[in-house]
């Protein structure tokens, strides 16, 4: 991990991996909002399980990276409480795993605040955690429950699938006035590298980026799904099927508008995600295109998701989740619909 | 073997139900001033309180939680409690909420169905309501670390009940507050009940206070219906949290006289001669009863105080009644700082129907 040591004017590129690119929002906001803390289990002298607040407690003090017990609900409920008193906490959890005792505290409370006090006070807090499968890790380190949290009014979700995007949506997050769920797809934390300019600009929160653009059929997906349906839309492409590929970036609320004109255009989807398929995520983004982009479909709307089961440990973890074949054979299949 | 950890839990009563000092009556006590102001305050909540539950009864208001006989507790607290500090209580605090300048409107708003109630004219700083029992005490705690941060001289004061006690939230708070010295105060309202279930099913515990022990902080028992004991003690504990000595927990024993709402009915699971009994240790008739053995107080002055709170009662509660629903769009429109796309076609939608509906717009 390097941080710029530049003059604070000359943005410098780095080339940086994704959880490098997290570290780098973080330090950035640290170093530019004096009411941000970083806070949770390991992420001071040990800089994270992961790596993601590596250095940060030795470059900004104890103070505004700080190792807190062994409590997820509690970790989730003292940020609540600091952030309703002028400070932008940005509590990490260690794995998606463990968020749950968070939930409490989360629906009760971060997404309610504003609107119970009618604006008197607010919740501008980054709840950040790992999350997904695919690097073989014990039980409980590998699910993908985004739409628990998609579920809960006044919670934003955002999963970044790129290093730029994590810097620029992670900065975002943090300026948001209202409380945001930041979940990082940890299989690509560190699968690719990019050059991200680190001069604390933000990308735009609630909106898709359109990864790929194509005419054939649109593919809906998000986080590490994203390199999963970048390479069977490359092995699509050999056979002339151009798919547009849409990373839906904030999972709510979610940015409607661009998968619609996209329906408009391609008349065919495909939605890709990680998690369990009942309830999932993208069944709102098929309802959504079923109830204002109907007459656009030339062919009903697939799905390829994770099974409706325990996700299993690792010896079959790849079985469960979604992959370059089942993506390009839904693909093949929604276009002979 | 050898032992390696040993405990005490004091407890601290300064008048008796009769309003006989049973120990030195402390520095606050010898204050009239501050005494008759606490007296003051608890009459008003007590005659808030019953306002309350007849409004409830004739239609007015939703369901309501009284706070009959905890006068003594949520007033002492309040006035150990300096104006910046923040107060973090669950649903029925009323005592401690209008010392600190929450309008008995603003009170009945919540319970008569409107968010408005929680948009304090007062304690900008103070939380709302909390209803997801003991969680508020992870804000108190949250709020803490902010003052500590930031160098402030302020503390967090949290409420919850003996129930409360029985939750995770209420020992992860009390656990990074200890291990962080955080200026915050837990306050423990033993009113003996959880809805049914008496203290004895809530918990081994021969006291709520020795609670304290496990999370290394200290913890100290009074008489919730004695307004000094609470007073002083919390006044003790916030001057230690002030002075970067770290938390307290304040468990203040006292009774819910009246049911756990207006949708309950505590005969249903309580004994006639327990409330009867819990009737004579009441915390009113014992600070009267000092205050005019020491010539503070008598009759002239208890009629006119009885007068003077039922006129502010009846103009809060006119209040409350006047004021008109909030328009159907408020139910978006405090949801996030600026409204997202996506809800603005929902946001058309209410309204749409809120008027061809005969909803009001006010």
């Amino acid at each position: 991990m390097r941080f710029s040591t530049a003059t604070p004017m000359v943005a410098i590129m780095v080339e940086m991996t994704l959880i490098d690119a997290v570290t780098t929002a973080l330090a950035w906001e640290l170093d530019h909002d004096p009411r941000v803390v970083v806070l949770g289990e390991d992420v001071g002298v040990n800089g994270g399980v992961f790596r993601a607040t590596a250095g940060l407690q030795a470059r900004f003090g104890a103070d505004r990276v700080q190792d807190t017990p062994l409590a997820e609900g509690m970790i989730a409920g003292v940020a609540i409480g600091m952030a309703a008193q002028g400070m932008i906490p940005v509590p990490e959890i260690q794995f998606m795993g463990f968020i749950y005792p968070t939930v409490d505290q989360l629906i009760s409370h971060a997404g309610r605040l504003r609107n119970r006090t009618r604006g008197r006070m607010s919740c501008p807090m980054v709840l950040r955690a790992p999350f997904g499968g695919g690097i073989h890790a014990p039980e409980h380190h590998s699910e993908s429950t985004e739409a628990l949290f998609a579920h809960m009014p006044g919670i934003r979700v955002v999963i970044p699938s790129s290093p730029a995007r994590a810097y620029g949506l992670l900065l975002a997050a943090i300026r948001d006035p209202d409380p945001v769920v930041f979940l990082e797809p940890k299989r690509i934390y560190r699968l690719n590298k990019q050059n991200v300019e680190d001069n604390g600009k933000a990308l735009p929160l609630d909106v898709c980026y359109t990864l790929r653009q194509g005419s054939d059929i649109t593919i809906v997906t998000w986080g590490a799904m994203t390199f999963e349906t970048l390479k069977a839309a490359d092995q699509l492409a050999k056979s002339n099927i151009s798919c547009e590929v849409i990373d839906l970036a904030t999972i709510s609320p979610i940015d409607y508008e661009t998968i619609l004109e996209s329906v408009e255009k391609t008349g065919r989807l495909v939605i890709v995600h990680e998690a369990a398929r009942s309830c999932g995520v993208g069944a709102e983004v098929a309802a959504i295109v079923a109830e204002k982009g109907l007459y656009d479909l030339k062919a009903p709307i697939r799905r390829v998701t994770g099974y409706d089961v325990v996700m299993p440990l690792f010896r079959r973890e790849m079985d469960y989740m979604p992959s370059v074949s089942k993506i390009a054979d839904a693909v093949r299949e929604t276009l002979e619909d | 073997m050898e032992t390696i950890a040993d405990f005490e839990i004091q407890y601290s009563q300064f008048l008796d139900p009769a309003g006989k000092p049973s120990a030195d009556i402390p520095e606050l006590a010898r204050d009239t001033g501050k005494l008759i102001d606490m007296y003051r305050h608890m009459v008003q909540t007590r005659v808030f309180d019953t306002k309350a539950i007849n409004l409830q009864r004739t239609g007015k208001l939703g369901t309501y939680a009284s706070c009959l006989g905890h006068e003594a507790t949520h007033v002492g607290l309040a006035a150990a409690m300096q104006k910046d500090d923040v107060l973090a209580p669950s649903y029925r605090e009323y005592g401690a909420m209008l010392y600190r300048g929450v309008r008995m409107s603003e009170i009945l708003l919540y319970w008569g169905g409107d968010e408005r109630g929680s948009d304090f004219e007062g304690p900008k700083h103070d939380f709302p309501f909390c209803v997801p029992i003991a969680t508020q005490c992870l804000h108190a705690a949250g709020a803490a670390m902010a003052f500590q941060l930031r160098g402030e001289a302020r503390c967090a004061v949290s409420v919850n009940g003996d129930g409360g006690t029985s939750e995770g939230a209420f020992y992860e708070a009390m656990n990074i507050a200890g291990a962080r010295k955080l200026p915050v105060v837990f306050a423990v309202v033993n009113n003996k009940w959880a809805i049914s279930v008496p203290i004895e099913l809530q918990t081994a515990s021969k006291t709520l206070a020795q609670k304290a022990v496990a999370a290394g902080i200290p913890g100290i028992q009074v008489d919730g219906n004695d307004v000094i004991a609470v007073r002083h003690w919390v006044e003790r504990a916030l001057a230690r949290a002030r002075n970067g000595e770290g938390p307290t927990l304040v468990e203040a024993v006292t009774y819910r006289l009246s049911d756990h709402t207006t949708a309950d009915d505590a005969s249903r699971y309580r004994k006639k001669a327990e409330v009867e009994a819990a009737w004579k240790l009441e915390p009113l008739i014992r600070l009267r009863q000092y205050l005019a053995d020491i010539g503070a107080w008598n009759e002239k002055k208890e009629k006119a105080l009885l007068q003077e709170v039922a006129a502010n009662v009846d103009a809060e509660v006119q209040r409350y009644l006047n004021m008109p629903k909030q328009p159907i769009e408020a139910m978006f429109d405090y949801m996030y700082r600026d409204l997202p796309e996506f809800l603005e076609e929902q946001r058309d939608h209410a309204i749409q129907y809120g008027d061809s509906d005969g909803g009001h717009h006010g």
